[in-house]
């Protein structure tokens, strides 16, 4: 079995269960699941879980192996997780935080030489060689947004859990970084799950919706045959249309709240 | 999967963009090494100048040659030499050092520019400890009364930083609470040695008022070579943690997910905080703002890879404290004044230019 599985999730604040016995359908490697549903559904707390960073009962397998044992840090060598808050910038080179991260990595790369070689290639996938040298606080909150990307990517991670790495982005970077994971994922054998709010760019980039609501798994599959508008309707609370455009690419119409 | 598999193919064109920013990222830490470098030489200017001045008028020519060969010197030279000057000039750089060092790193654990020994009550709990030994010394032939006064001022001190480590470690206490608590700690103990001063005799009341004004003239050979000492052990320890530090600077969150032990790091963390701000506080008194003001001026020329902020924090700490005890020789001709008083009088408006330019970034 190849992939990411996560069984029975639940997590709970106090009494207050946020997510109720979750279980995903298995995530193949060399596939985008986008991870929707309304506020407060639960989305980015499962995300966090699976990273290792929230308490939950339940199991996460990679590749058959059960992570649940493992510690932060041996979990790190195979998740990286990018949390939807960014810290504002601080006064550290954009080089130098890609490199900072490369540098806690255990097995990660020995010299300097490799380091700068693997931080230039994340710089370069993500397409911000441009800002190599500039300063994180002198950065807009979507240039922060690619760069917190160049970092994980550095790391050259199996599994990447994106929690709404679009949400500072104008439209030519949403896109640009949405192909970008794609392309990643499918050329390199990766698992990504990404929360997201806008459904057209999931439907879009994701092989998978999983949608949430109220900490409680409702609908997954293909966009083609999530997005439904009853599915919006009952989720959502909308009145919606989903449409092809002329491009083939799923649209989802809102006429009105209900 | 292989690793190098994730590498992309890379042009002739790719492969000297590479070089390019691999170069200039390489001239980026020279240019580090060079300025925490530059930041050691100011130091050793400034402890030349610091020890070639004070009331007596000995220059710094004969203060050399006194330190080669002691027995050039008369008695009260000598006095002058090795009771006075040098202990004086190392404490106000050993001082200096160890709390900019702890303000460096409590600035990055409590993910706040305002933390600082001073600010989060270390320094008062020492100054409480100190008091309570002044106004109600114990009598034993053992424990000096001096000494008594360091061990409690220690004893406070190190009792606060593990205080403010429990509420680390409560759930849901997050650095906002713990910079509260820390300020509730400063006025806490600032009200009982109040109230200490109020119920004083004449003489204790001098005491207790003196003690409080940091001041480098309470030094001795024991308490300088434990203080070297403390930061010896402590700096290696920094400075190993000093990569996963920077990564907490990026956000808890990211540290976590990138495999860094929070938790461990920040309980390790306070460990060194802990003995670096109550062995520095306890000998020398309350000395404001060194704590602060020392890592954001490392800040601005190193940058934030705590790999140079660490030891660039410690340097600026030793100079300003260094500096100040030039001045604290200067400023009344023949009286040496607490250096606690000027290190006061630099930082409070340094603080308050912090504080504003926070202000605007929320």
């Amino acid at each position: 079995m190849n992939g990411l599985v996560v069984e029975n999730f639940s997590i709970a604040y106090g009494k207050r269960r946020v997510i109720h016995e979750v279980s995903l359908p298995e995530l193949p490697r060399g596939s985008v699941t986008a991870l929707i549903g309304p506020n407060g559904a639960g989305k980015s707390t499962l995300l966090r879980a699976i990273a290792g960073l929230e308490r939950f009962t339940g199991s996460v397998w990679l590749d058959g192996r059960t992570l649940d044992k493992q510690s932060a840090t041996e979990r790190a060598k195979h998740m990286t997780y990018m949390p939807q808050q960014l810290p504002p910038g601080i006064a550290l080179s954009v080089m130098e935080s890609v490199v900072a991260a490369l540098r806690v990595v255990e097995g990660g790369p020995r010299s300097s030489e490799d380091c700068i070689e693997q931080a230039y290639h994340a710089l370069e996938r993500v397409g911000i060689t441009d800002l190599a040298d500039r300063l994180l606080n002198r950065l807009s909150g979507g240039q922060r947004q690619l760069v917190a990307l160049a970092q994980l990517i550095a790391r050259r991670p199996d599994v990447l859990l994106l929690d709404e790495p679009t949400s500072a982005l104008d439209l030519h970077y949403q896109l640009k970084v949405m192909d970008c994971v794609r392309d990643m994922v499918r050329e390199h054998n990766l698992v990504a799950l990404i929360v997201l709010h806008d459904i057209n760019l999931a439907a879009r980039h994701a092989d998978r919706l999983v949608v949430l609501r109220q900490g409680v798994l409702v609908a997954d599959g293909a966009p083609a045959h999530i997005l439904k508008p009853a599915m919006l309707a009952d989720v959502y609370g909308v009145q919606a249309r989903v449409e092809a455009c002329s491009m083939g690419h799923l649209q989802v119409q809102v006429d009105r709240a209900i | 999967m292989s690793v190098s598999s994730y590498c992309l193919a890379s042009a002739d064109g790719t492969a000297a963009e590479s070089a390019t920013l691999g170069l200039q990222y390489r001239r980026q830490i020279l240019r580090r090494t060079l300025l925490v470098l530059g930041l050691a030489v100011m130091l050793c200017l400034s402890v030349l100048i610091d020890l070639s001045s004070g009331p007596s008028g000995m220059g710094l020519a004969r203060l050399v040659e006194g330190l080669f060969d002691p027995s050039i010197l008369q008695l009260t030279e000598r006095v002058i030499v090795w009771n006075v000057r040098l202990p004086y000039s190392l404490m106000a750089l050993l001082v200096g050092a160890a709390l900019a060092l702890a303000g460096a790193e409590m600035q990055v654990i409590l993910d706040n520019p305002l933390a600082s020994p001073f600010t989060l009550g270390v320094s008062s709990a020492a100054a409480l400890g100190a008091s309570l030994a002044i106004a109600f010394p114990l009598t034993l032939a053992w424990f000096a009364p001096s000494l008594q006064i360091t061990v409690f001022a220690f004893v406070f001190a190190f009792g606060s930083v593990l205080l403010l480590q429990a509420m680390s470690r409560l759930r849901g206490a997050g650095t906002e609470s713990l910079v509260l608590f820390g300020i509730a700690l400063v006025f806490g103990c600032n009200a009982v040695v109040s109230l200490l001063q109020l119920l004083a005799t004449e003489d204790v009341l001098q005491q207790l008022v003196f003690w409080t004004m940091g001041s480098v003239a309470r030094a001795d050979w024991n308490k300088l070579s434990l203080l070297a000492l403390v930061l010896a052990v402590v700096m290696p320890f920094s400075l190993r943690a000093s990569p996963r530090m920077t990564l907490l600077r990026l956000g808890e969150d990211r540290a976590r997910s990138f495999g860094v032990d929070v938790r461990r790091l920040r309980f390790a963390s306070l460990m060194r905080i802990s003995l670096l701000a109550a062995t520095a506080v306890a000998f020398v008194g309350t000395i404001g703002f060194v704590g602060l003001v020392g890592p954001h001026i490392a800040r601005l020329l190193v940058g934030e890879d705590q790999r140079f902020l660490f030891p660039a924090s410690a340097l600026v700490g030793a100079l300003l404290m260094s500096l100040s005890s030039i001045a604290s020789k200067l400023i009344l001709p023949g009286v040496i004044v607490p250096v606690g008083i000027v290190t006061a009088f630099v930082g409070v408006p340094v603080f308050v230019m912090l504080v504003f330019k926070r202000g605007k970034q929320l």
